[in-house]
C-alpha cells in the first residue's frame, strides 16, 4: 500500500515589539536574570493586564499576509495550569474567538503549489524560562534546582496553527522557510530558531494514500532547524507506515527531542488530556479592531515572499526561486542583468560563500562579472565576487587587461610546461586524457591564475593531439 | 480635643481648612481611638503611625495595595507581603494627601459575609462586640462606625461593601462596575469586585467617590465617568421614581424588624416628593444567588492560582519537587472558605462541565441585567433591605455556608448586573442597625447620594453606636 504523510504545524513566533505583551517592560534576550520584569509580569497581587496595542497590530499584519479574516471581536481567555514559569497559574491566550481565522499560504514547491490552509493565528503570551541548576546541561533530570528567570516572561508570541495539509517533509520545510521569510520581511519578528523568537511542534500521521481519514497523530516536539523537523518527519512517518505495515496501531504520543542536539533519540510521553479550564479573562475586554486599522495595515502591506516565489520560479525552479527568496538575495537577482539562471546559480552558490552584503552591490558591475564567469579563472571570479561590495567595484578590473587570453602570450608557457612534464604528456596520448586539468592547472599556476582557461585549454588540446 | 466617634470626613476636612486641626494632629487621634477601641473590636489589622500626607486620614480594607504597608488580604497565604507599588485608588488617595491609618480586616480574599474567614481571628461589631460587622468588608465597616477611621475603602463583589455598612449603620457605596480601577486590588472574582466608599455620612462617601472613581490606563475595564461626582444638596425627592421590587422586599428570611424599618423608609420616599410604585425582578432574585456562585468561585479559582509560593508570600517547602511545594504551600495558605470556592470555580470551568455551569451563569447574567433594565425604564431607584438580617452573632452561621450565603441573596442580584447600589442606616432593630438598599442604572451614583442624601437628613439616624455614646 502506498501511505501518505498528513502534517500540520504548530507555530510561535516571539514578536519583537519594544515592549511586553501586557505591561510596559522592555522585551530582553540577553539581560541579566530577572532585570525585565514588573507586578505585572511577576503576577504580583492585584496586578491587571493591559494589552500592548503594537502587538495586536502586528498580529493583523500576519493575520493579512496569511490571508486570514481579521476577526471584528477577539476574547483573551485564561489557559489555567501550575507551573513555575507561569506566574499567574494561567496563561492569557486566545481560544474560540481568536484575532486572526481561516488563511492560507501557497507554498510553491517542485510538485506544484500547494495551498496550506491557517486555521488561526492567535496572540497570547510567553511563560518565563526555567533554568535547571546542577545537572549535565540544564536538564530537568538530575538537577538540584531551578530557577526562574522571568525577563521572558509576558514576551508577546504569536500561535499560527495550519490544517494538516502538508504531504511531505520537504513541503513542511518548505512552508516554514516560507513563513520564517514572511514574518521576517514583515518586520514584526527576528523569528531566530537559536534565539527561541521562532519554535514549532510538528502534528504527523499517515493515510492510505487517496483516503480522507485522519490517523492517530504524534506531535514532534523541540525541533530545532528546519532541516532537523523535515529529517525527523521523514523518520516518522517511515515509523508509522512500519507500524501499520505490521499490522500494528499508532499511538497518540509526543515526541520529545533534546534542545539543541539532533542526534539523540526522542523521549517519547503518553499524551495525558489536560483540562486547562479555559475562560474568557475577565481582566481584558474584548479586542474589536477597527475596519479602518485592519484597512490601513492591509494597503501597507509590502509584495510577500510566496508572490515573489511564485514569480521568480516563472524564469527558475520554485526551490531557487524559494532559496533565493528565503535568503534576501531576490532583490538583488532582479536588479542584475543576465542569464537569469546564471545570476541565480552564482547568487546562491559562489556569491553566497563570499558573504557580501547584497544591498552593498552594484548590480551592473556584477552582472558584467557573471556574464565573464567562465572566461575567468575560478579563483579569479571568488575574489571579484568577494570584492563585489565594496564601494567604486569595477567588473573591468578583475576582466579585461588582466586576463591573458593572447595565445601569442600563453603559447611559450604551455610548451615549457608540455616540455617540463614529458611523462604525462605520453600519459595522455596514451588515453589517459583526464590528465588534462593536469596541464590546465599548471598554467594557472605559471600565470597566477590570471590565463583565460578557455584559451589554455583549446592551446592544450592543439598541442597535444599534434 | 478631636471626637473622632462623631466627626464627619467633610468636618475633619473643615477642621484643616480652617487651621483647627492638622493632619498630624488628625491621625493621632484616630490612632488613639483605635488604641482605646480596637482591641476589643479588631477592626484594624495593622496602623500607619505617620501621617503621609496633608489630609483626612483614610482606612484601606487589606485587599487594596498600598505601597510599603503589608497587604495580606486576611490570609496566611500573603503573609509578610509588602507591595512594591500603590493600587490605583491608593495612588489616588495619596495625590488627594490623604494619608493611610491603615489596613483593616476582612474576610480572606473578601469571601465570606462575616469577617469571621479571617486568617487573623475575626472582628467585632461596634454595636454589640457580641455579633458580626458583616463583610467581607467589616474592619473598615466597623473602623468607620466604631469612630477609628473617618472614612474606609471596602470591596465589594457580592455586598461586600453594602452589607457591612448595612450591619454596621454606615453608609456604603458599590458604584458602577468599571468606574473604579482594580489595579491593585487583590483579585477575588474580577468581573464583580469594585472599590466601594465606606462613610458615616452620603456627602463623605460623594467625596470620596470623587477621588477614586474615572478611568484608569491601567485597568481596561474602566471608563470615564459620564458626569462629574455632585455632592448632594437636595433634601426633597421630587421627580424621583422609586421602584419596590416585590421580590427583593419580600424574599425569605427578612427579619420583621427589618421589613419595618425598610418599609418605614419606603413611606418617608413617598413624604419627601417620590413617586413609589411597586415592581419585580423574578429571575434576578430566584437565579442571582445560584448564578453568582457559580461566576464568583470560577474566577476566583484562577485569580488564586498565582499564590503557590514560588514569588512571595507562604512557601512550605515540599517533600521533594514542585508539586509537593505547591500543595504544601496552598493547603497551610488558604483556609476553609478559599478552598471550598477554589473547588467550586475549579468545578464549574472543567471540561465539559463549563458550558452547564459557568456558560450558563453568564447567559443568565445577561438576564438578570436586562431585567434590572426594564424594571429602570418606569423607576430611577430600586428600594429593598439590603441585608435581609441585622447583624448575627458571632459563630451563628460560620459552620453553615448556605446560610452565610444567603446574607448577600438581595445585594448579589444587582452586583451581578454590573449596577450601583448604595446603602445606608434607615433605623434599628433590636437595637442594631438597618440597611436600606438603593439600586440604580449605570453611572447614576449622582441620583444615589441624591436620594441617600435626602433619606440621610429626614431619617436623622445616630451613626455612633448606643454602646459608644
Amino acid at each position: 500500500m502506498n501511505w501518505e504523510p498528513v502534517i500540520g504545524l504548530e507555530i510561535h513566533i516571539h514578536l519583537k515589539t519594544r515592549t511586553k505583551m501586557f505591561c510596559r517592560c522592555e522585551v530582553a534576550y540577553s539581560e541579566p536574570e530577572n532585570t525585565r520584569t514588573c507586578p505585572v509580569c511577576l503576577a504580583h497581587p492585584g496586578s491587571l493586564p493591559v494589552p500592548n496595542a503594537k502587538a495586536v497590530e502586528w498580529t493583523i499584519k500576519l493575520g493579512l499576509a496569511l490571508g486570514c479574516r481579521i476577526a471584528e471581536r477577539a476574547v483573551f481567555h485564561r489557559k489555567n495550569y501550575f507551573y513555575p514559569d507561569n506566574p499567574k497559574g494561567y496563561q492569557i491566550s486566545q481560544y474560540d474567538e481568536p484575532l486572526c481565522v481561516d488563511g492560507r499560504l501557497v507554498v510553491p514547491g517542485p510538485d506544484g503549489e500547494p495551498e496550506v490552509g491557517i486555521v488561526r493565528a492567535h496572540l497570547e503570551e510567553d511563560a518565563a524560562k526555567n533554568v535547571h541548576t546542577g545537572s549535565a546541561q540544564g536538564r530537568i533530570a538530575g538537577a538540584s534546582a531551578t530557577l526562574v528567570d522571568f525577563n521572558r516572561a509576558g514576551t508577546p508570541l504569536v500561535e499560527i496553527v495550519t490544517r494538516p495539509d502538508l504531504r511531505s517533509a520537504d513541503d513542511a520545510r518548505r512552508f516554514l522557510q516560507l513563513l520564517r521569510q514572511t514574518v521576517v520581511e514583515l518586520g514584526i519578528s527576528d523569528a531566530e530558531m537559536e534565539k527561541g523568537s521562532l519554535r514549532f511542534d510538528v502534528n504527523v500521521s499517515i493515510r492510505p494514500q487517496g483516503s480522507d481519514e485522519l490517523r492517530t497523530r504524534t506531535e514532534l516536539k523541540n525541533l530545532n532547524s528546519f532541516a532537523f523537523a523535515a529529517k525527523a518527519i521523514q523518520r516518522e512517518v517511515e515509523r508509522q507506515t512500519g507500524i501499520y505495515e505490521a499490522g500494528g496501531e499508532v499511538e497518540q504520543e509526543t515526541l520529545h527531542f533534546e534542545p539543541g542536539t539532533e542526534s539523540a533519540p526522542p523521549l517519547r510521553s503518553k499524551e495525558e488530556a489536560q483540562d486547562y479550564r479555559y475562560f474568557p479573562e475577565p481582566d481584558l475586554v474584548p479586542l474589536q479592531p477597527p475596519a479602518e486599522l485592519v484597512e490601513r495595515v492591509r494597503a501597507e502591506l509590502p509584495e510577500l515572499p510566496g508572490a515573489r516565489i511564485l514569480r521568480l520560479a516563472a524564469d527558475l525552479d520554485p526551490d531557487t526561486a524559494t532559496d533565493l527568496v528565503t535568503s534576501g538575495r531576490d532583490a538583488l537577482f532582479e536588479r542584475v542583468p543576465g542569464d537569469r539562471r546564471a545570476v541565480a546559480n552564482v547568487l546562491m552558490n559562489q556569491f553566497a560563500a563570499a558573504g557580501v552584503d547584497a544591498a552593498a552591490v552594484d548590480p551592473e558591475e556584477l552582472g558584467k562579472l557573471i556574464e565573464a564567469r567562465s572566461r575567468i579563472p575560478r579563483e579569479r571570479l571568488i575574489e571579484a565576487l568577494a570584492a563585489s561590495g565594496t564601494p567604486g567595484f569595477s567588473a573591468d578590473d578583475y576582466l579585461g587587461d588582466g586576463l591573458m587570453a593572447d595565445t601569442s602570450e600563453l603559447e611559450p608557457i604551455v610548451d615549457r610546461i608540455l616540455e617540463a612534464n614529458s611523462g604525462q604528456v605520453e600519459a595522455y596520448r596514451g588515453g589517459k586524457e583526464g590528465l588534462l586539468g593536469f596541464f590546465v592547472g599548471q598554467v594557472m599556476r605559471e600565470t597566477r591564475g590570471k590565463a583565460d582557461p578557455k584559451v589554455v585549454n583549446e592551446l592544450l588540446r592543439e598541442k597535444l593531439s599534434a | 480635643m478631636i471626637d473622632t466617634l462623631r466627626l464627619t470626613a467633610e468636618e475633619a476636612m473643615g477642621l484643616i481648612e480652617r487651621g483647627e486641626a492638622s493632619a498630624a494632629e488628625l491621625h493621632a487621634a484616630y490612632l488613639d481611638a483605635i488604641r482605646d477601641r480596637d482591641g476589643e473590636l479588631h477592626a484594624y489589622l495593622r496602623t500607619v503611625d505617620e501621617a503621609d500626607g496633608g489630609g483626612v486620614p483614610i482606612a484601606f480594607k487589606d485587599v487594596i495595595s498600598s505601597r510599603g504597608v503589608e497587604t495580606t488580604a486576611g490570609s496566611k497565604v500573603l503573609q509578610g507581603y509588602v507591595p512594591v507599588f500603590d493600587s490605583t485608588v491608593a495612588a489616588r488617595c495619596r495625590e488627594a494627601g490623604l494619608p493611610l491609618i491603615g489596613k483593616t480586616n476582612m474576610d480572606e480574599f473578601a469571601m465570606g459575609s462575616s469577617t469571621e474567614n479571617s486568617a487573623y481571628g475575626p472582628t467585632r461589631n461596634p454595636w454589640d462586640p457580641e455579633r458580626v460587622p458583616g463583610g467581607s468588608s467589616g474592619g473598615s465597616a466597623a473602623a468607620v462606625a466604631a469612630g477609628l477611621a473617618p472614612w474606609a475603602l471596602g470591596t465589594d463583589t457580592g455586598g461586600s461593601v453594602k452589607q457591612p455598612a448595612s450591619l454596621c449603620g454606615i453608609v456604603g457605596l458599590r458604584p458602577t462596575y468599571g468606574t473604579v480601577s482594580r489595579y491593585g486590588i487583590v483579585a477575588f472574582a474580577s468581573s464583580l469586585d469594585q472599590v466601594g466608599p465606606m462613610t458615616k455620612t452620603v456627602r463623605d462617601n460623594a467625596l470620596l467617590y470623587r477621588i477614586i472613581a474615572g478611568r484608569d490606563p491601567c485597568d481596561t475595564t474602566t471608563v470615564e465617568l459620564p458626569q462629574p461626582v455632585e455632592l448632594p444638596e437636595r433634601e426633597d425627592l421630587k421627580g424621583i421614581r422609586v421602584g419596590v421590587p416585590k421580590e427583593l422586599n419580600e424574599a425569605e428570611g427578612i427579619e420583621p424588624g427589618v421589613k419595618e424599618a425598610a418599609d418605614r423608609t419606603i413611606e418617608l420616599c413617598r413624604e419627601l416628593g417620590a413617586e413609589v410604585g411597586e415592581t419585580t425582578l423574578p429571575r434576578s432574585v430566584e437565579y442571582g444567588l445560584a448564578c453568582y456562585y457559580l461566576v464568583a468561585p470560577a474566577e476566583a479559582s484562577s485569580n488564586l492560582s498565582r499564590y503557590d509560593g514560588v514569588r512571595y508570600g507562604l512557601r512550605v517547602e515540599g517533600e521533594s519537587g514542585v508539586r509537593s511545594m505547591y500543595e504544601r504551600t496552598r493547603d497551610a495558605g488558604f483556609g476553609d472558605e478559599p478552598k471550598r470556592r477554589i473547588m467550586l470555580g475549579a468545578y464549574a470551568l472543567s471540561a465539559g462541565y463549563y458550558d452547564a455551569y459557568y456558560g450558563q451563569a453568564q447567559k443568565v447574567r445577561t438576564v438578570i441585567a436586562q431585567e434590572h433594565a426594564a424594571a429602570f425604564r418606569s423607576f430611577d431607584v430600586l428600594v429593598s433591605p439590603t441585608s435581609p438580617t441585622v447583624a448575627f452573632r458571632l459563630g451563628e452561621k460560620a459552620e453553615n455556608p448556605l446560610a452565610m450565603y444567603l446574607s448577600d441573596v438581595l445585594t448579589i442580584p444587582s452586583n451581578m448586573a454590573g449596577l450601583p447600589g448604595l446603602s445606608i442606616p434607615c433605623g434599628l432593630s433590636e437595637d442594631l442597625p438597618v440597611g436600606f438598599q438603593l439600586i440604580g442604572p449605570q453611572f447614576s451614583e449622582n441620583t444615589l447620594f441624591h436620594v441617600g442624601h435626602a433619606l440621610e437628613r429626614a431619617i436623622g439616624f445616630d451613626v455612633v453606636p448606643g454602646r459608644l455614646q
